[in-house]
């Protein structure tokens, strides 16, 4: 649905990299024109007309934010993207909530960003970083997390959707436990939020990261949502303009409240309006409608897949628009850049879960990930591309 | 060369290719490549001995050009002198680079002649270049 939105899809393709970003419908690079050519200036300091409209629709973001997940608009705080969401909660608010010896619970689904940044904060302060094992389909239960819950466990951080198997974590029963048990819950939300409802405020989350590239809007531009006593309590990691209130010689200062005092110099101004548009725009086409829509298609390519016996399906059964797969005895890079002759966009590799490859025994995949802009037609000239592929060498070499 | 035997040398080079697994024998130095910009991630070992390049093994997973490439190069390099080593690998770039090179001094090696019509692919047919001339010390004359 949509197509007509979005300018790239006039070009003679069929987008299935989602999952490493999506498309952008004309609105949202217009609104981002309109910034540019029209009212250009920066945020915080203005006085003139152009400034003002400027501050007005940035702040109006967080409004949009709020209402899109169901959290307070004051706890919105606008980074870079997920990644750095992700390394706000770790260095701003674990490094000096945490202590030696206390342990998070992690997986080897999760993306490098989820990831690295506790092993660095490991060497720091010395956390101890545990992997809750997957079950055979690569998904976790919620068993398999308590199993590994200790009186030293102090967090679990998760992504909502993982980036390759695509399976759906449930969220609402890890957040109840969590809260049960006085367990931080950081939920990594950049394959999720895109995709389906998410309810910050009935999740118990204590903190979501999520991207705007991945849902519509600019790269360049993400969000941290995190529980107001927290974010109180957390440290900036950059210190400069607009963050603070004053500073003094003898070097006292003081910082601004949360969200502003986590968003030092002028931040992407462009790109928050632009991810405000996108918002509004996924909020009118409706998250259900979307959600829906993408697993009737990942639906009806397993029906059309399924026939086609030198294809191994990696994860049939998530609730996701992803299916992560391989042609037998064929590396994915060549596999993707087979599918590129017919204009077929997808991802081949690690996708970034350079762990998972202990869980799967298999390092590379072929990614297809969808989004609501697919449609049939794109499926089924994948799926005569995959039936097509026993001259697959022909064209890649 | 015809295009087909080309692709016939490639493919048979990455479905069977010479000396791919590694051993744990003394006297070989290793590196590992990988590139920015493709999933390869090959390991590479060789052996030098009296100045002559007497074995290169390697293993991992790469696509069909720097599997192939790797197998070709393998095969072409052991049992030369280290300098001989060095003009074919030099002259190997040049050619994936699209500047002069000698292809008698390349062999099988000229089935690669137009992989710079496909860009992306060059970095592919190079991966092993890479890591041979890590292990050789750069391409420049010690003498």
């Amino acid at each position: 649905m949509n197509q007509e939105d979005f300018p790239m899809l006039e070009k003679d393709i069929v987008y299935f990299d989602n999952g490493a970003t999506t498309l952008k419908p004309k609105c949202v690079i217009d609104k981002m024109n309109e910034y540019y050519y029209n009212h250009t200036s920066n945020i915080h300091r203005g006085d003139y007309d152009a400034a003002i409209q400027t501050n007005q629709e940035y702040d109006h973001v967080r409004e949009i934010v709020g209402e899109f997940i169901n959290c307070d608009p004051n706890t919105v705080i606008f980074t870079s993207g997920a990644t750095m969401s992700i390394n706000l909660v770790v260095f701003g608010y674990m490094r000096s909530h945490l202590k030696k010896g206390d342990e998070v619970l992690l997986n080897k689904a999760e993306h490098a960003s989820n990831i690295l940044p506790w092993i660095r904060l490991a060497e720091e302060i010395g956390i101890v970083l545990k992997y809750v094992p997957l079950n055979d389909d690569y998904s976790l239960s919620l068993d398999n997390i308590k199993k590994n819950v200790t009186p030293n466990t102090k967090v679990i951080s998760l992504a909502h959707v993982t980036n390759v198997i695509g399976d759906v974590r449930d969220i609402e029963s890890i957040g109840r436990f969590c809260h049960e048990k006085h367990l931080l819950f950081h939920v990594d939300g950049a394959q999720s939020v895109p995709h389906m409802k998410v309810d910050f405020n009935n999740s118990y989350i204590d903190f979501l990261s999520f991207s705007g590239h991945k849902m519509c809007g600019p790269t360049g531009v993400g969000v941290l949502v995190g529980k107001k006593e927290y974010l109180e309590e957390m440290n900036p990691l950059c210190y400069g303009g607009g963050m603070n209130s004053f500073f003094e010689e003898d070097n006292s200062y003081e910082l601004k409240e949360v969200p502003t005092k986590f968003e030092a110099g002028t931040p992407p101004i462009a790109e928050v309006i632009g991810l405000g548009e996108a918002i509004t725009y996924l909020m009118k086409i409706g998250m259900d409608r979307i959600q829906k829509h993408e697993m009737m298609l990942k639906n009806y390519l397993l029906e059309q897949i399924k026939d086609i016996s030198n294809i191994i399906l990696y994860n049939k059964n998530s609730n996701s628009g992803i299916l992560s797969f391989n042609i037998d005895g064929v590396f994915a890079q060549d596999t993707s850049i087979y599918l590129n002759h017919y204009h077929i966009c997808v991802r081949a590799g690690n996708h970034c879960a350079k762990m998972l490859k202990d869980e799967m025994n298999i390092k590379n995949t072929v990614r297809v990930s969808m989004y609501f802009y697919n449609t049939k037609d794109d499926v089924d000239k994948l799926v005569s591309a995959l039936k097509n592929s026993k001259d697959i060498f022909k064209i890649v070499v | 060369m015809d295009d087909n035997l080309k692709r016939e040398i490639i493919l048979d080079n990455y479905q069977d290719p010479f000396h791919k697994g590694l051993v744990e024998e003394e006297g070989y130095c290793k590196v590992n490549t990988s590139s920015d910009s493709c999933i390869d991630n090959l390991d590479f070992i060789m052996k030098i001995e009296n100045n002559i390049v007497k074995d290169i093994r390697f293993d991992g997973e790469a696509c069909a050009i720097s599997t192939s490439a790797s197998s070709i190069l393998i095969k072409k390099l052991i049992g030369k002198p280290v300098d001989e080593a060095k003009e074919i690998l030099l002259n190997y770039q040049n050619m994936i680079g699209e500047e002069e090179y000698n292809e008698d001094l390349l062999g099988e090696l000229n089935v690669y002649e137009d992989i710079s019509k496909q860009p992306n692919r060059k970095n592919c047919a190079l991966l092993p270049k890479v890591a041979i001339e890590k292990l050789l010390g750069g391409l420049g004359n010690d003498k």
